[in-house]
This record gives structure tokens, sequence and C-alpha cells, in this order.
């Protein structure tokens, strides 16, 4: 299959800041991508790149064919972008909003309005259709940003951070409905800081990190790069966490985590729920008092610090 | 559709869009509707009470210039949209659309027309309630509103321009009121400006906001016989010189904000 986004070697400097440093990606038709990284590493700039609004310093990049520099114009017809700040107009209705977007796609007034009210029922806004987008919560905006990116059907879509500041059922409603676009065959490329959601969604993803990709693949490979199971423990005292590591030691197979925000010591194991047993086991003889103790495997969390030696939600200084 | 017919579609678009915003924001709509309002009661009133002059009311030699100094400041909303829609993501939608790129700023000059014909409606009926009077043929009249709206579209590009150098809607306010002030105040708007004293008469005589209103007061017949005429040669050909003025703007200054526009949103 044809990759619908194809970029090599992308670099972008604002003065003295590199943003990208040699960013390559291709993305095949109809799938999703993900490029997961925190903040400043790239993603935004990235898109901005492939939807036309800057020009790379180095490198090329097509979507759906066309070059995102020499064709840009040609371009903007077949893509929809939604940003991280919904783009939408507050003294405009919804309807307006996306009636407006029908026209500058131009689609002409009836076809226009038509496919505001189809997005507009496709969305849940239909009851607010009519209202001043003022009055509209973040995920109803958020929602109507969306909209607005699909209203000339796009092949290609992109979504920056579309989830970033929502609650978690506004995110979950929102997830849905990126589900049901891909399933009719959109392509995707989606950036986001949630481990979560690259999870849910993409079907390979990026991991990016200070301009460029430092790890590819589906969720599945990322996390196989990091090992096995990991022990995680809770603890109720901040007075425990040394102990607790020093008494895990012996099992880990990996380099020990420790977050002290929420009393949590993390240790990469191998033997499942028999290394379980005996952290516990360990954890008794040297007197800590757990709160809670599980297993589990990987998150995109832990391929992330591992990767990066940093966590993905960690706020990086924003550097420009 | 060919490139001009497109760019004329968008530019309409967005100038909807911009209507649709004045007439939506109480804030806007206020400097729109009420402030010309204000302006022709407070100076018809205040000055008019006091002030007499030989051979007309003061009235009548006011409204021409409370015209333009209502189009200098509803000029701002241009500016103020500009620099508000710069700080949010609607420019970034905007340009990942197909449409035509110097459909954002016209667009935006064009709803300003709209909004400058509406304030200069509601001056004139408001004008005409308390006192001043057209003493002109109607097509004379008539040039004098359109040459006010083809200024008033031409000084939006100025505003337009000084709004994506400043790109933050407080400093732009901060910066259009202490400009737009002494330009209007600096004029014959209110007073003669032959009478002002030393070096600041020749620059109100040779301000284009004096020029204009001198315009507008014979396009509506607001002078008088028994007023000396001024002097200055920008005011002895006031009409032609306006209609210079607007195209000399037009020509410096749309360039100038398209450019500084793409260099704005390209970053």
């Amino acid at each position: 299959m044809p990759d619908a986004i194809m970029a090599e070697g992308l670099v972008k400097r604002y003065g003295d800041v590199t943003a990208l440093d040699g960013m390559d990606l291709a993305v095949p038709e109809g799938t999703v991508f993900g490029l997961l990284g925190p903040n400043g590493a790239g993603k935004t700039t990235t898109v901005r790149i492939l939807t036309t609004l800057l020009r790379p310093d180095a490198g090329h990049a097509t979507v759906a064919g066309f070059d995102v520099v020499r064709d840009a114009r040609a371009l903007r017809a077949h893509i929809g972008a939604s940003g991280q700040y919904a783009a939408v107009d507050d003294h405009l209705t919804g309807a307006e909003n996306l009636e407006m977007v029908g026209r500058l796609y131009h689609l002409g007034v009836q076809r226009s309005r038509q496919r505001a009210r189809e997005l507009l029922e496709r969305f849940e806004l239909t009851q607010a259709a009519d209202r001043p987008v003022q009055g509209y919560s973040g995920g109803m905006r958020r929602r109507l940003d969306l909209a607005g990116a699909l209203v000339a059907n796009p092949p290609v879509l992109f979504l920056d951070e579309p989830t970033t500041g929502l609650d978690p059922r506004a995110r979950a409603s929102l997830w849905d409905v990126i589900s049901e676009l891909v399933a009719e065959g959109t392509t995707v490329l989606l950036t986001t800081q949630y481990m979560e959601e690259a999870d849910r969604l993409a079907d390979r993803i990026a991991v990016v990190d200070h301009g460029r990709v430092i790890a590819l693949g589906t969720s599945d490979e990322l996390k196989r790069q990091v090992g096995g199971d990991r022990v995680e423990v809770w603890l109720t005292s901040a007075a425990d966490l040394e102990a607790a590591e020093r008494a895990l030691a012996p099992l880990a197979v990996g380099e020990p985590q420790r977050d002290p925000h929420i009393l949590r010591v993390t240790v990469p194991v191998s033997g499942g729920v028999t290394a379980l047993t005996a952290a516990l086991g360990r954890l008794a003889a040297e007197r800590v008092t757990v709160r809670d103790a599980g297993l589990r495997r990987p998150t995109l969390d832990d391929v992330f610090l591992t990767l990066t030696g940093h966590e993905a939600d960690e706020k990086v200084k924003e550097t420009v | 559709m060919n490139a001009l017919n497109l760019a004329v579609a968008d530019g309409m678009t967005i100038a909807k869009r911009n209507a649709l915003k004045i007439r939506r924001a109480p804030d806007l709509l206020g400097g729109v509707v009420m402030l010309p309002i204000v302006f022709v009661l407070l100076f018809t009133y205040v000055f008019g009470s006091m002030i007499s002059l030989p051979g007309m009311s003061y009235g009548e030699y006011l409204l021409p210039g409370i015209f333009v100094l209502t189009i200098v400041t509803s000029a701002q909303i241009t500016g103020y949209t500009l620099t508000q829609d710069l700080q949010r993501g609607i420019f970034d939608r905007f340009r990942t659309l197909p449409m035509s790129p110097s459909a954002v700023l016209t667009g935006q000059t064009i709803a300003d027309v709209i909004m400058n014909l509406t304030s200069m409606v509601t001056m004139a009926v408001v004008g005409l309630l308390v006192g001043w009077r057209i003493n002109s043929s109607p097509p004379q009249a008539a040039l004098g509103f359109l040459m006010l709206l083809l200024f008033s579209y031409a000084f939006s590009w100025v505003t337009a321009t000084v709004a994506l150098a400043l790109r933050t809607p407080e400093v732009f306010n901060n910066v259009a009121t202490i400009l737009s002030f002494p330009m209007v105040f600096l004029s014959n708007a209110f007073v003669d400006s032959a009478r002002l004293p030393g070096p600041l008469k020749p620059i109100a005589e040779w301000n284009p906001v004096s020029t204009l209103v001198q315009a507008a007061r014979e396009l509506f017949g607001n002078t008088s016989p028994a007023l000396p005429t001024p002097a200055a040669w920008p005011l002895q050909h006031a009409v032609p010189v306006s209609l210079a003025w607007s195209v000399v703007l037009l020509a410096v200054f749309v360039p100038l904000a398209t450019r500084l526009y793409k260099r704005a949103v390209s970053r």
C-alpha cells in the first residue's frame, strides 16, 4: 500500500533551538500513526510542516502524493487538521462555523449547509448547533473543531493532541469518533503525550524526543523492547522508599524506578507471579508496610522512560 | 473558479464571519453604534452650546469632524479583532484550507466598511435629529459618504498593519489610542486649524484627517461664506487630495499588511 504521509530528514530551527532534527516518517494509507513525545519534542512542528503551515529548513515531505512545499495549495484540499487550540470562532454558532469552513473548501452554499448539519449530528452537537460557540464546553469545542477538519471528507487527517485538557468522558467520546473515522479508511496522524491514547488509537507509534524519532513500532513491539513484567508496590511512607528499593533489588532484571509523589516503586522482573510473591516476602522481612502491590505488563510510559530517561508527561521546559 | 473569483468569494465568506462577530460581540457593537451616538450628542450639546461660528451653527460644522473621528476610532476594531485572531488558532485553520490567502485581510477590511456604513447611518440620523443639515445636492452628498467609506477602508489597512506588527490586543489598544487621539485632535475636526499656535498649525493643515474633514464639509455643504477659507494647499483642494490620500494609503498598506500577515502566521 502506498504511503499517505512520507517525510524524510525534516529539519526546523528557530534561532538556536532545533525543533526538528532529521524527522523521518512513513504512514501507510488507511492507518493511524501516533507521534508520541513530551512537550517540545517536535510533534507540533512536524504537524505544522505536514499541514503546509511551516516550511522545513531541510528535508522534504509528501502527503497524499503532494509535496508539502511545492504543491501546498493543491494539498490543502486533501487534508483536514484539528489542533490542540480549538480553532473555532466564539461568536459564531456551531453551524455557522462549519458552514464557513465548507465555503472556504468551496463546497458551495447548499452543500456547505448540508455538510454542517450532517457533522453536527454525527458529533452530537445538533442541540447546540445554533448557539454561539462561546457557551460550549471544552469537549464540545474539540468535537466542533474536529468536525471542521472533516468538512471536505479529507483522506488524510492530522490531529494535534486532540484530547489534551479534556475530562476523561469527553476524551473517551472523542476516541470513539476517531476510531469510527479510521474504520472508514481515513489515514490519521495523531500526536499525543498520553500513552493510553496512542495505545488505544494508533496502529504504529513513533516515540519522538529532541526533534527526531527514537523508536518506532506497534505498541506491542515497543513494549517488548523494554522487556517483561513489572512488579509495582505502593508504600505508606516515603521513609520506606529506600528500604523497599533495596529489598527488591535482587529480583530486578533492569533499573528499578521510584516515584516519590505516589510512594511507588517499580521493578522490572522475570518470572511473573513467583517474582511478585518473592517481592512481598522480601518487603515483609524488611518491615516495609505495603499499601498495594501488583504485577503488570509494561506500558508505553515504561517505553518512554526507558528510551528517553524522562517521563512522557514530565513538563519539559518549553523551548519555543 | 479562477483565482480572482476565488479570492472574492473567500473574501466575502470571511467578511460575513467578521460582520457576524461584530454583531454578536457587545463590546464591538457598542463601538459601532453607541459610541457614534455618544460622540454626536456630547459634541453637539457640550461644545455646540459654548462655541458660536459666524454664519452657521457649530453643530453643523462639527458633524463631518465626528464622522472622521468615528472612522479613525472604529478602524481600531480591525486591528483588535486581528490581534485576537492571531492569538487563537483560527488563522491556522484558515491556512490549512484551500482558500485564497489574501481573503483573510480583504474579508476583515470589507467587514469594516459594512461596520462603518452602519456607524455612519447611525450618526447621520442622530445628527439630523439634533440639527445637522446636508446643504448640498444629493450627488454631492453621496460622493461625501462614498469618500468617507473609501477612506475608512484604506485606514483599516493601516490599523491592520499596525496590529500585525504589534500582535497582541493589549499592546495594540494602547498604541492605537495614543496615536489616534492626536491624529484627530491635531486637525480641523473641532477647531479652525489656521488658528492653532506655531508648529501645530502646519501639522494640522497637512494632516490627512483635516483634508478629509474639509472635503466632507464641502460635499455636505457644511461651510459658511462667513468663515475664513483655509489657506493651506491640501485644504484648498480637499476633495481630490482626500481621494488621493485613500489611494496612497491603500497602495502602501495593502502590500505591507499582506507581508506582515504572512510573517505573523508562518511562525
